[in-house]
């Protein structure tokens, strides 16, 4: 074993500088989105950049403590921080503040906590530390059992606050748990569920259900020979024709009304731009007047005088879009590829199961935040309110992304202490 | 995970920059062109006196989003209005908007004004919105300076200038110099946000243009005497229209019954015009002075005195015989009682009916009986030459153009070639087909005046600074009369206003030549008319009153005429009896 020199050592500076340019991006477009005459100095701790100034400062703080931290901490203590999140969680539904109708705030003085935000770092913790337990596999129904049962808790907690986006993110876990060999199957069968459920939605079901009915007859005859496989293809189609009959139900009795307008919205069905689809129209407008470089820096009109909403937290990536224009959105969109594939790059040379588990974790969450927040400000995904991580405004939420990558990076620092 | 990156870099690429509708949306949502009002020109009489002016007017303007925790009653006290009232205007505005202001109280007095600024603060969402309004200091010439009003869809259509809310001239001077009067509006682009709140100017202004203030315009009038005018003819139906036959510039204009200027001017301008409109009896919106067209009687014997020395059939010795009257086959036109037979200058003196029908007699059968539709031809062309039958086109709307009947209006009448000088000698003495306006008449008496010539009778003198006005005013039109035919008629008005019909108008030391005229018409009385010059030696002022129903011209147009002309030269009345008479007295009319 090598002697640690100091916390800087063995850093992966190209994922921590990733880190560094996107919060810095995160807080000069905060500044812009809500930059005024009145408010021009981005030092003003009065002004949400002021105070996100704040927030990255702690972060730096925080992520310098946990570099610091012994590396065998975090492996060591995950069940408990799970277990003490879980209680935050279960305390916020019953003394939490409500929020845009969502119960999910502690107010401790003008700061607000968001236990969800922990809690998908906490859950990534148990899961790695529960996957890399020896001898499990994932192949074991018991083993995907107690998975789904340590991502299925905090999830359906937050649902129960109403947080439908941040319960979202969970399905997330689904790409880790295929790394760790669950079957290719279970993403297959989701991807296919979810443009089933938008088709349904589209075109007439019981045309839905024949085309169906068309594909498992074609396959019937190309594997008619082996029976066992017949049953599993008749199997499927029952059950997906099925579901698709349901999907009706679903959307009108499951769903909420703002979430069916959202899914009416994507698909095209409903136009109301002073209404339902104001969000995602003004969105684009933003985004799109931009043209190549963007009106710069602090010229924008759309997200500066309030006809985005949510411009600095969950729609943060409009200011981008406007004031940077397509070389500064793809900018942004370059550096969160590069920063997943170096996640992934990293967590595959660790010698350690759990921080290879913990890496895709990480990798996993970034990548569902990532690519659902800006699918949705460009009409891509119904809206769905989880911040873009590092830039979106929140305290909450930047300590909880900054703790989640800055373990991964520690873990990585120091991978050839550990076996 | 770079498959979706790729996904979205596509998406952004179609978004910033193939599809440029987002643009024009944003474009839409952010900028409002606030079009920038400059001030309306003044309007001033001849002698720098202001006869319109703006006026600022305040408008007390709610913000509903913004009105918190304040003391209803007091305001409502302030500007008295009830509480329902109150509750209900403030539901309109919200129901406009709950962010953009609305008007909430309309011109609030300049008295209540500053006491309401003062207190206003107590008032969160209310604010004062200073506007201007057309103000008239004299209340006179109503017709003639006109009014504003919002622009109608027509207009809108026809000049892109324009846009829906803006005030434009509807009548009078108003109406004829809008472009030089409303100066050019200017835009201001400002940026709002989502609740249409100002945010700032955009791009600093650099695509704001500048508005330009209205030009002033001095006018001909002269306020006093207009005045004066409109208060002689209280009461009475009827016009007076005093000109400078120097220059042609219109001293008055009055038209009577008339109307306060300063009620189509404010918001309750639609309200009372429909209330001045209603008003069939006295028709406060008719200008007389332009648009009645009325026989001119007696006054156009002189224009017959002119044409037959034009024509050589009369010279100034000239007499005819009278017996009370014209008597001559089946025509019969009756006269009064005078000194017979006359010579020219006693005719008009005289007034007598038989010398005109003969005169006319010898002008139309001039060229022999056959011909008499040329001769006719040629009297009319002379007559056109004064201006009559035809408009001006000068700076007022509206006028008419009155009528000199044609050859072939007779020719339709009476069958081709048919009519001969007696079938139509009323126009002789100014009766029959022959309708003028009372602004033709006072042209006519300017161009007796300067013995052959005018200039179009016209409204404005100055532009702004500059003292050029239109080259077709400061024309010498010249009529078909040559100058030296002017003597003998000019002694003869003279001696109209020393020893004849209009001898009741004179005034000491003042030398004036008028005429008497008495126009028959189917409703009642016959309209009263005169015209006159003053001094005769060197025109100052010529004037054609006409009261209508006033039956004789004496009756009411001589006095009238006699005391504008005192108070224009003398610049006081000192017949301080026949003042009261006028202005008290009353003309009934049908």
């Amino acid at each position: 074993m090598r002697e640690q020199k100091n916390i800087f050592s063995n850093i992966d500076w190209i994922t921590v500088g990733i880190y560094l340019a996107l919060v810095t991006i995160g807080w000069l477009n905060i500044y812009a989105s809500v930059y005024s005459e009145d408010h021009n100095n981005i030092f003003d701790f009065s002004q949400i950049f002021g105070k996100q100034m704040i927030w990255i400062a702690c972060a730096i703080v925080i992520s310098l403590i946990i570099l610091s931290i012994d590396i065998k901490f975090f492996p060591a203590f995950a069940n408990y921080i799970y277990a003490f999140v879980m209680l935050l969680l279960i305390a916020v539904l019953l003394l939490g503040n409500v929020t845009a109708g969502s119960k999910s705030w502690f107010l401790i003085g003008s700061f607000k906590l968001q236990p969800a935000e922990f809690a998908k770092l906490a859950t990534t913790l148990a899961l790695a530390k529960y996957l890399s337990t020896i001898d499990i596999k994932i192949q074991d129904i018991k083993t995907k059992m107690i998975s789904f049962l340590i991502l299925g808790f905090p999830a359906g907690l937050i649902l129960l606050q109403n947080d439908t986006g941040s319960a979202l993110v969970y399905i997330s876990f689904v790409f880790l748990l295929y790394r760790e060999g669950l079957s290719g199957n279970v993403l297959i069968i989701g991807l296919v569920a979810i443009v089933l459920f938008l088709l349904t939605l589209l075109i007439d079901k019981f045309i839905i259900i024949g085309v169906l009915a068309g594909i498992a007859l074609i396959l019937f005859f190309y594997i008619r020979k082996r029976r066992k496989e017949i049953i599993t293809l008749i199997g499927i189609f029952l059950l997906t024709a099925g579901s698709v009959y349901m999907v009706d139900y679903v959307y009108n009795n499951v769903l909420e009304p703002h979430q069916r307008n959202r899914i009416a919205v994507l698909i095209g069905k409903e136009t109301d731009l002073k209404g339902v689809a104001y969000n995602v129209n003004q969105s684009k407008i933003a985004i799109g007047s931009g043209g190549f470089f963007g009106k710069g820096f602090l010229q924008g009109t759309q997200t500066k005088f309030d006809f985005v909403p949510a411009r600095s937290t969950d729609f943060i990536y409009c200011t981008v879009g406007e004031e940077w224009g397509f070389a500064g959105s793809a900018v942004v969109i370059a550096l969160y590829v590069m920063l997943f594939l170096r996640i992934i790059k990293l967590a595959e040379r660790q010698r350690s199961v759990f921080s290879r588990i913990y890496g895709y974790g990480v990798a996993s969450i970034l990548f569902f935040h990532f690519m659902i927040n800006i699918a949705m400000t460009i009409g891509l995904a119904p809206v769905i309110g989880i911040p873009l991580p590092f830039i979106s405004y929140g305290g909450s939420s930047l300590w909880a992304f900054t703790i989640l990558l800055f373990i991964f990076v520690k873990q990585d620092a120091c991978r050839l202490q550990l076996l | 995970m770079i498959a979706i990156g790729v996904i979205f870099v596509v998406r952004l690429f179609y978004l910033q920059i193939i599809d440029d509708s987002y643009k024009a949306s944003a474009d839409r949502n952010v900028l409002r062109v606030l079009p920038q009002y400059p001030a309306r020109g003044l309007i001033y009489d001849r002698n720098g006196k202001i006869l319109v002016h703006n006026e600022a007017t305040y408008d007390l303007m709610v913000v509903p989003k913004e009105v918190k925790n304040i003391d209803t009653a007091s305001l409502c006290h302030i500007i008295g209005i009830n509480n329902e009232t109150y509750n209900s205007r403030l539901e309109k505005a919200r129901n406009y908007s709950n962010y953009a202001p609305s008007i909430f109280e309309r011109e609030i007095p300049q008295e209540l004004y500053g006491f309401l600024q003062e207190k206003l603060s107590n008032f969160p969402g209310f604010y004062i919105l200073a506007r201007t309004l057309r103000k008239y200091p004299y209340n006179i010439a109503a017709h003639t300076l006109g009014y504003i009003g919002e622009v109608n869809q027509d207009v809108l259509d026809n000049d892109s200038y324009y846009k829906p809310g803006d005030y434009i001239g509807v009548s009078g001077i108003e109406k004829s110099y809008e472009k030089e009067l409303r100066g050019k509006k200017g835009v201001k682009i400002m940026m709002v946000d989502v609740f249409n709140r100002e945010k700032g100017s955009f791009r600093n202004g650099l695509y704001d243009t500048v508005s330009v203030v209205g030009q002033d315009l001095t006018t001909t009038l002269d306020a006093d005497l207009q005045a004066y005018g409109e208060e002689l003819m209280k009461n009475k139906r009827g016009s007076i229209v005093a000109i400078e036959p120097r220059t042609g510039e219109i001293l008055a204009l009055v038209s009577s019954p008339s109307y306060d200027p300063n009620l189509l001017a404010g918001h309750d301008r639609s309200k009372n015009y429909f209330k001045l409109l209603k008003d069939i009896k006295q028709k406060p919106l008719f200008n007389r002075a332009l648009m009645a067209t009325y026989p001119p009687g007696s006054t156009f014997k002189i224009m017959n005195a002119l044409i037959g020395q034009q024509l050589g059939v009369l010279y100034p010795s000239t007499r005819f015989p009278c017996s009370l009257g014209f008597h001559m086959g089946i025509v019969d036109v009756k006269c009064h009682s005078h000194p017979s037979p006359c010579n020219l200058e006693e005719s008009i003196q005289n007034s007598c009916n038989s010398y005109y029908c003969y005169a006319f007699k010898a002008i139309i059968e001039k060229l022999g009986a056959k011909n008499t539709k040329t001769s006719f031809n040629v009297w009319r062309d002379i007559v056109m030459s004064f201006g009559f039958g035809k408009k001006f086109h000068n700076d007022l709307p509206n006028e008419l153009a009155g009528n000199i009947p044609t050859a072939d209006y007779y020719d339709k009448i009476h069958g081709t070639n048919v009519w001969r000088a007696l079938t139509i000698i009323s126009l002789g003495i100014g009766q029959g087909e022959i309708t003028v306006t009372p602004l033709q008449l006072a042209n006519f008496t300017a161009v007796i005046a300067n013995r052959g010539y005018y200039y179009i009778p016209h409204i404005v003198k100055g532009i702004g600074t500059s003292k050029f006005i239109d080259k077709k005013y400061t024309t010498k039109q010249i009529v078909k009369i040559d100058s030296g035919y002017f003597d003998a008629v000019l002694e003869g008005m003279r001696l109209v206003i020393d020893a004849g019909t209009g001898a009741g108008g004179k005034i000491e030391k003042i030398k004036m030549g008028g005429k008497t005229g008495t126009a028959q018409n189917p409703h009642g009385e016959p309209h009263s008319i005169f015209i006159l010059i003053a001094p005769l030696d060197n025109p100052k002022i010529v004037l054609s009153v006409i009261v209508e129903n006033g039956g004789w011209g004496a009756d009411w147009a001589v006095p009238i005429a006699s005391l504008m002309v005192e108070k224009y030269l003398n610049g006081v009345v000192k017949r301080v009896d026949m003042e009261k008479k006028m202005t008290e007295g009353s003309v009934y009319y049908p």
